[in-house]
């Protein structure tokens, strides 16, 4: 076992920035180390937190935090901000409204930008994720912006999706049946003291009803696999709705297991991690032989020539993995 | 397979920190955004950090460089408390730690002799400030 895993395992929380450091630059032995602690996971729960940005995530992710610490518990918190597509650059912010955890070093905070031409996001995630639980956090977080696919494969890698609603948001409610509807466990309205608070619980209540009444013959408010999404409203700067929140999301978990929906949800998320690194992997081994061959731009010229074509291309680059494979499988 | 490709340019992560009682961040969001043009990731604290969030926060998201923001005159109290919880955890090795603000020169070899890197007073350029990161920020593998 390597050195920085077992200080992990130890408890160094050095050696835990360090591997998520790792896993974020890709650097040559991460694989291997997130393997290591693969093994030495699986314990945590955890739970996902987007909604658009303004929607207070940052705050009552925090008051969440330190509610489960006063419970005893330990807890990671992974928040996600977008990266400058120009420079790369960033600004995390997201620290900022940790207020209530600061100094409190079992609360491991870490933020991470989308960076976004490096792609994986949900890989690297999923990683800093497996890393926390190693560790021996009880309850993960992840926090992210709900906005664009990236961000939603993300936050559905969770056992529990918590989707934040600000109030008097009647376009972001339309917005929301784009998409995060579907992966939403629960919904949180968040800063329930303004105007237009009422309304917007409203428009869920009948969203949820609609989709409910859509999804099954029951037609009971209960989904086709028997969990409806509470609304939970709170005013997370005053830590109000806080607590309502823990025990929703704790009602989920709980339904996850009686209704044994978290082992099909574990198996999925395995899957979705397998076909996920084959494909990056796959790419990069192609992408490799491409370049190999003299790169993408030969290859162009020829197509812009009409002595070649997109697919005769490709189909010459898979041709010796294929037969390869073919071989192998025989014999 | 693809080490080379994993090892892309790595980012360079700063936590920009305010520490102590003066409100003054103008200065540290001026920093923040350079910074972040420039291409590095950028945490800021946000204002009136202890000692002990500023160190949490570097622990943790594990920055190459630990920019120091204070305006109140207290940095001789407030850094070397700073340092100790990095060596504490032990990240003071691998962080490059800089001081931005009014140090009067008779503090500066102190502030460096405990291992601050570079301190930058009223008037430094932006550029200076990054072009000493790139130089400076430490080698990893």
């Amino acid at each position: 076992m390597s050195e920085l895993v077992a200080d992990l395992l130890a408890g160094e929380h050095r050696a835990l920035a360090r591997v998520i450091s790792m896993i974020e630059d890709r650097s040559p032995g991460y694989r291997e180390i997130v393997s290591e602690l693969h093994r030495h996971s699986g314990t945590a729960d955890v739970v996902g937190v987007t909604g658009s940005p303004g929607a207070g995530k940052s705050t009552l992710v925090d008051k969440v935090a330190s509610t489960y610490r006063d419970r005893g518990e330990t807890v990671g918190v992974i928040a996600i901000d977008p990266s400058s597509p120009f420079t790369g650059g960033a600004v995390l912010g997201d620290r900022i409204r940790m207020a209530s955890n600061a100094g409190d070093m079992d609360v491991f905070f870490r933020s991470m930008s989308t960076r976004g031409s490096l792609g994986g996001l949900s890989t690297a995630t999923t990683d800093a994720v497996t890393a926390l639980d190693a560790f021996g956090k009880d309850k993960i977080i992840v926090e992210t912006v709900g906005a664009g696919q990236n961000e939603i494969d993300v936050v559905r890698t969770a056992d529990t999706v918590a989707v934040l609603v600000p109030p008097d948001s009647g376009d972001d409610v339309q917005m929301l049946k784009a998409g995060i509807l579907e992966i939403a466990d629960l919904f949180v309205v968040n800063k329930a003291d303004l105007d237009g608070a009422d309304r917007t619980v409203g428009q869920l209540k009948e969203m949820i009803h609609h989709r409910t009444d859509a999804s099954g013959p029951e037609g009971h408010g209960t989904d086709d696999d028997g969990w409806t999404p509470p609304i939970v409203e709170t005013v997370a700067n005053a830590g109000e709705g806080v607590d309502a929140f823990v025990s929703a999301v704790q009602d989920h978990l709980d339904y996850l297991d009686e209704s044994g929906r978290r082992e099909e949800k574990v198996r999925s998320r395995y899957a979705a991690e397998v076909r996920t690194l084959l494909r990056e992997d796959a790419n990069a081994l192609l992408a490799e032989e491409l370049e190999a061959r003299g790169g993408v731009d030969p290859a162009v010229d020829r197509i812009l020539e009409h002595e070649t074509d997109p697919y005769t291309v490709v189909a010459d680059l898979i041709e010796p993995l294929e037969s390869c494979l073919e071989e192998r499988r025989q014999g | 397979m693809s080490a080379d490709q994993e090892q892309a340019e790595r980012t360079i992560r700063c936590l920009v920190a305010k520490v102590g009682l003066d409100g003054h961040d103008r200065g540290a969001h001026v920093i923040a955004r350079a910074f972040r043009d420039a291409g590095f990731e950028v945490v800021y604290s946000g204002l009136h950090r202890a000692p002990e969030e500023v160190v949490q926060a570097a622990v943790q998201e594990d920055v190459d460089v630990l920019g120091i923001s204070i305006l109140s005159g207290a940095h001789n109290t407030l850094v070397p408390k700073i340092l100790e919880g990095l060596k504490e955890y032990g990240a003071f090795e691998d962080t490059l730690v800089l001081v931005g603000g009014i140090v009067p020169d008779g503090d500066k070899e102190e502030l460096r002799s405990l291992g601050v890197a570079e301190i930058f007073g009223p008037g430094a350029s932006m550029d200076e400030m990054i072009d000493y990161v790139h130089e400076h920020a430490p080698e990893r593998n």
